[in-house]
């Protein structure tokens, strides 16, 4: 009975998904939206990279929601996965057995990455209004890096309480950046507050670059946190 | 040659999706997840969509793998679910 149920059901979405797919055809014209975006974005906003111009100003609400709920996550994982203070970090090697460090290849191997992973995740968060990439994508790149350090080094000198305070001051700046553009430029987040300068330059676009950055320090920090929980 | 290609990338995402789901070690399995994410990241680079790609290769295939890991040794389910 249950199974005949749950065939129903795998064949309704067969064929809600079967119109979807023989309906489907591909544009061969930009649409109204993707136009004004495509202009709009390089002429009014000087960001090069019309998605990260999306994301950070017309859309830059959703960005701060999307962090929130990062946040959210990071709290409710906290709450969860609670240690008590004397617990000792899980050391954990990527094979072998418990209790043994990491191994020699792991160690050596993060000791040529790490500094190559962090500064490709900096590149990208810098560049976000230029090529492709952006606060919120450096941001999960370095904290892939934060990820291989703790591998590498259980015990190393991170700290849970820097990593919360670099995340909460970052929201603060961000938000604080938000009701600038509402003084100072055309309402919240207004990435005009700032000059635009010259485009495709590293410093032009105005404050994209600046929110960009402080998205970038949010999201590394949040997802360290996440990780840095689930380790302990 | 491009189509070939994504169809290629999808191809795998699929292998990979259902490897994950029939493999009885849960290591392997979830080696086998984060390979359909990065699979996945792969095929938004042929789309011309890299700013989601890095996303999804970063977050998808590292971040998430490396929380079930540590899900899978906290639960000392190290090989079999059965």
């Amino acid at each position: 009975m249950r199974r005949v149920f749950i065939l129903l059901v795998v064949a309704g979405f067969g064929v809600i998904f079967a119109g979807l797919v023989a309906g489907y055809g591909e544009r061969q014209t930009l649409s109204a939206l993707a136009t004004f975006y495509l202009t709009e974005v390089p002429a009014d906003l000087g960001a090069a990279n019309v998605v990260t111009g999306i994301l950070i100003s017309f859309r830059g609400f959703d960005t701060l929601g999307e962090v929130a709920v990062l946040f959210m996550v990071a709290a409710s994982v906290g709450v969860i996965l609670a240690s008590e203070p004397g617990d000792k970090p899980l050391l954990l090697p990527a094979i072998g057995g418990k209790g043994q460090g990491p191994s020699e290849l792991v160690r050596n191997g993060a000791e040529v990455v790490l500094p190559l992973i962090f500064l490709f995740g900096t590149y990208v968060i810098m560049n976000g209004h230029l090529s492709a990439g952006g606060g919120f994508q450096g941001g999960a790149v370095v904290a892939s890096g934060v990820m291989l350090m703790m591998l590498a080094y259980p015990t190393g000198p991170l700290h849970h309480g820097f990593l919360s305070i670099t995340e909460a001051l970052a929201g603060v700046f961000y938000v604080s950046i938000g009701i600038l553009g509402m003084v100072l430029g055309g309402g919240f987040l207004d990435s005009h507050i700032l000059p635009r300068g010259d485009f495709g330059t590293l410093i032009s676009a105005g404050a994209i670059p600046l929110i960009s950055i402080l998205l970038g320090i949010k999201v590394g920090a949040e997802l360290s946190v996440i990780i840095d929980r689930f380790r302990s | 040659m491009l189509e070939m290609l994504i169809l290629l990338v999808c191809g795998s995402i699929l292998v990979s999706g259902v490897l994950a789901v029939m493999l009885n070690n849960l290591m392997a399995a979830m080696v086998s997840a984060g390979l359909a994410s990065l699979f996945a990241a792969a095929s938004y680079v042929l789309l011309a969509a890299p700013d989601v790609a890095m996303a999804e290769a970063a977050i998808g295939s590292g971040l998430a793998t490396l929380i079930f890991l540590y899900a899978i040794r906290k639960t000392s389910g190290d090989v079999t679910d059965e």
